[in-house]
């Protein structure tokens, strides 16, 4: 592990991934999936309204960008602060 | 080739297969018996996670539920996946680096307490072992359809399978069996469901069908699927399958219950110990997400086109035009025509049951809701008037309506008569009834209707029937009876290990004799594994009535309980031993209060302190949602017990501090 103040800076970048992940996690699912979708009828995705696209569909994909982009994004900070394996 | 050797030789060869890979990887150290020796690559323990994770009920039950539930059940879709982003950001990597087996050994050493330990050993039993029944249930009831054995016979041999691939292997033949059942299962799901897109929409991948245009049997019909299920729908009086929910509050609760119950179930985090780094435990979660996904974005097209096919079933005018401009389907035709044999077939099980009730040859199916309040009453009021009659030693009567049917000696019965009146009073309300209900711009009565015909559709068949609803090959339906049995069977093992690593490692290791050598601890292990397969095949067979109520249980306590503490011991320095043990006993007494209410006091029939129904519910908040409340409440006190009481030790700080980081995770280590 490196010094102190350089472990703190590090898990501060991960929290601040982590938060915004997590935002788009929000928004994608329960945003648009449920809560915004009746706002959203208008729009259409194929023969589906785009909030009932993104509830039986969307919101996976973006679940699994978001898991892989994560990853990486993480690695690449890990070898910044020079914590990798 | 008959389908029942047929079923017997796909189902066979895919038992061969899974017992020679628990052969060849078979566990010699407990690394090896509870991780795998963490040499799985990120890639396979991805897929044998969603083996593991996708169990008898995303394989038979989910598609079932969305065809008959419509959009809010969506929940399920999103809840059930939704869990993995927070296991891959919140969890996964550092429980990986904290580098040992169990998740109470975490929370054991975290919160430096083996009270705490015990506690998630308790929770995590409860939950798996609910689990463990339904697999074995799943088991039991594929095999007797597929293999036309009895139920029980089934589940012996399914927990035989188990016990052989399972207590041998450990984690390590488990991971190896689950990549191979997991190909069983995603070619089972996916075979009928291309060949049913193909057939509805023209598009033969379902993620695209479900959006597409309608066009059965390659006939363009200008308007979209989900239209063409949707007018269907209306006009059979059903709800349509894309309306709104009514209780927004209630879904969105519901579906966070789901994801952070998915990502606190202990045997689907234990996978991630099993991968070699940190950096893989991330993308772990990300590949399991991926096999996950090729079920569960296609679940939604095989729900909504099972419910469009079965409709059309019953009203063969609607392929092509409006139901009710043809006649409702013969029930002579489920004889004579080849396509609906599977209707005979399923009826034979009992699961789906059709009655004609008005006598006319042909069923309806529609939606009855309305009718089916007057119709219970007529029903009990014909009761009540037969068994006073029978209890006054009177005859059948030809017309419990008649004068001479109430009376005795000559002279009418002041209470026979009584319950006479009511009994024309049920019955002309449900006249009423039939004559106010209208079903395409007629009421039912002038239709000369009764009811909805089809009595009982039991959802968990749709499925199953799927291939033979879309006529495929018989190969195709061995297929899917392998698949469904492979669901269940990967699920069941991963959770026999977690329940047989808690005895074994948390219980009898961490509490009773610490100094247990490997070789011990290992045959200990087994010994737990095995009873626990006992106890798992007498629940099977001796299932409490109330398998749907548990889950509900196991749910939201691994929501309440398991996930806050996780989070917690993780993400704060500051929570302490105190405050874990207060959140997880408030998180796990509040969420099952609240269900018991609903349900019955631990589920015993009849001490419902509320009827299950949405006016009862605490501002519109069902049993089912709960888990999300419990585990805010977790949170909540979890902090303020926390900063009134000390604060952890150092070494608990340093921990803490260790977890965080990927450097130096190493092996896992014995203690």
């Amino acid at each position: 592990m490196s010094d102190r103040t350089s472990s703190n800076a590090y898990w501060a970048a991960n929290v601040r991934i982590i938060l915004i992940s997590l935002a788009i996690w929000f928004v994608c699912s329960f945003g648009l999936g449920i809560i915004l979708r009746p706002m959203l009828m208008g729009i259409s995705v194929g023969g589906a309204d785009i909030g009932f696209w993104f509830a039986f569909n969307g919101s996976i994909y973006v679940f699994l960008i978001l898991i892989f982009v994560y990853a990486w994004r993480m690695n690449r900070l890990d070898k910044e602060f020079g914590v990798e394996e | 080739m008959d389908q029942f050797t047929l079923n017997l030789l796909v189902v066979g060869a895919s038992f061969v297969l899974y017992i020679g890979i628990a052969i060849w990887a078979r566990a010699g150290t407990t690394a090896e018996f509870y991780a795998a020796g963490r040499g799985v690559h990120p890639v396979l323990n991805g897929m044998a996670t969603g083996a593991d994770w996708m169990s008898a009920a995303s394989f038979i039950s989910m598609a079932g539920l969305i065809a008959f539930g419509g959009y809010g059940t969506s929940a399920y879709i999103m809840g059930w996946t939704g869990g993995y982003v927070l296991l891959a950001l919140l969890l996964a990597p550092y429980l990986r680096k904290f580098g040992k087996f169990t998740v109470p050994e975490f929370v054991g050493e975290r919160f430096y307490s083996n009270t705490a330990r015990l506690v998630a050993v308790v929770c995590l039993i409860v939950m798996s072992v609910t689990y463990v029944i339904g697999q074995m249930r799943g088991v039991g009831v594929t095999f007797s359809r597929f293999l036309e054995v009895k139920t029980d016979t089934g589940l012996y041999i399914g927990a035989a399978i188990v016990f052989a691939y399972a207590v041998l292997g450990g984690m390590k033949g488990i991971t190896y069996t689950q990549v191979a059942q997991y190909c069983v299962l995603i070619l089972a799901y996916s075979i009928p469901a291309i060949f049913i897109a193909l057939n509805l929409t023209g598009s033969f991948l379902p993620q695209m069908g479900i959006v597409g245009s309608y066009e059965p049997g390659g006939v363009s019909s200008g308007v979209s699927f989900l239209a063409k299920l949707d007018s269907v729908l209306t006009e059979l009086g059903f709800t349509t399958f894309t309306a709104h929910t009514t209780n927004t509050l209630n879904m969105v609760l519901f579906t966070m219950s789901l994801m952070i119950g998915t990502a606190g179930l202990p045997h689907v985090i234990s996978r991630f110990f099993t991968v070699p780094k940190v950096a893989d435990a991330r993308a772990s979660a990300g590949w399991a997400l991926v096999f996950i996904a090729l079920l569960y974005t296609v679940a939604p097209a095989v729900g909504t086109m099972a419910r469009l096919n079965f409709t059309t079933t019953m009203w063969p005018a609607a392929v092509s035009g409006n139901a009710l401009d043809g006649e409702a389907v013969a029930i002579s035709a489920f004889d004579t025509d080849p396509k609906l044999s599977w209707v005979k077939t399923w009826e034979q099980t009992g699961l789906l049951i059709m009655t004609d009730l008005n006598g006319d040859g042909k069923i309806q199916y529609f939606n009855d809701a309305p009718l089916q309040a007057p119709a219970k009453a007529a029903e009990a009021a014909t009761k009540a008037l037969v068994d006073a009659r029978t209890k006054a030693g009177l005859p059948e009567a030809a017309d419990l309506t008649a004068p001479e049917a109430v009376a005795v000696n000559g002279a009418a019965d002041a209470a026979l008569a009584d319950l006479q009146a009511k009994l024309v009073a049920a019955k002309a309300a449900l006249t009423d009834a039939q004559g106010a209900l209208m079903v395409g711009g007629k009421s039912v009565a002038d239709r000369g209707w009764v009811g909805n015909e089809v009595t009982k559709v039991d959802r968990d068949i749709m499925v199953l029937a799927n291939p033979e609803i879309a006529a495929l090959p018989g190969w195709v339906v061995a297929l899917v009876a392998a698949g469904g049995l492979a669901a269940a069977l990967s699920t069941a093992a991963g959770l026999l290990l977690a329940i047989s690593a808690a005895i074994s490692h948390d219980v009898i290791k961490g509490s009773f004799n610490p100094n247990i050598s490997e070789k011990g601890e290992l045959l200990a292990a087994r010994i737990s594994m095995s009873f626990a397969i006992v106890v798992a095949t007498y629940l099977g067979l001796h299932p409490p009535g109330f398998a749907a109520q548990v889950v509900a249980l196991a749910f939201g306590l691994a929501a309440a309980t398991i996930f806050p503490v996780l989070m917690m011991g993780i993400f704060s320095h500051r929570i302490n031993k105190e405050g874990a043990i207060v959140g997880m006993l408030v998180g796990l007494v509040f969420t099952a209060v609240y269900i018991f209410l609903y349900k019955g006091w631990f589920f015993v029939p009849g001490t419902a302190v509320y009827a299950d129904v949405e006016a009862n519910w605490f501002f519109g908040i069902s049993p089912l949602s709960i888990g999300t409340v419990g585990a805010a409440l977790n949170f909540i006190s979890a902090y303020l017990v926390s900063s009134v009481t000390a604060a952890p030790p150092k070494h608990v700080q340093d921990l803490v501090e260790s977890i965080r980081v990927p450097r130096g995770a190493g092996a896992a280590q014995a203690h």
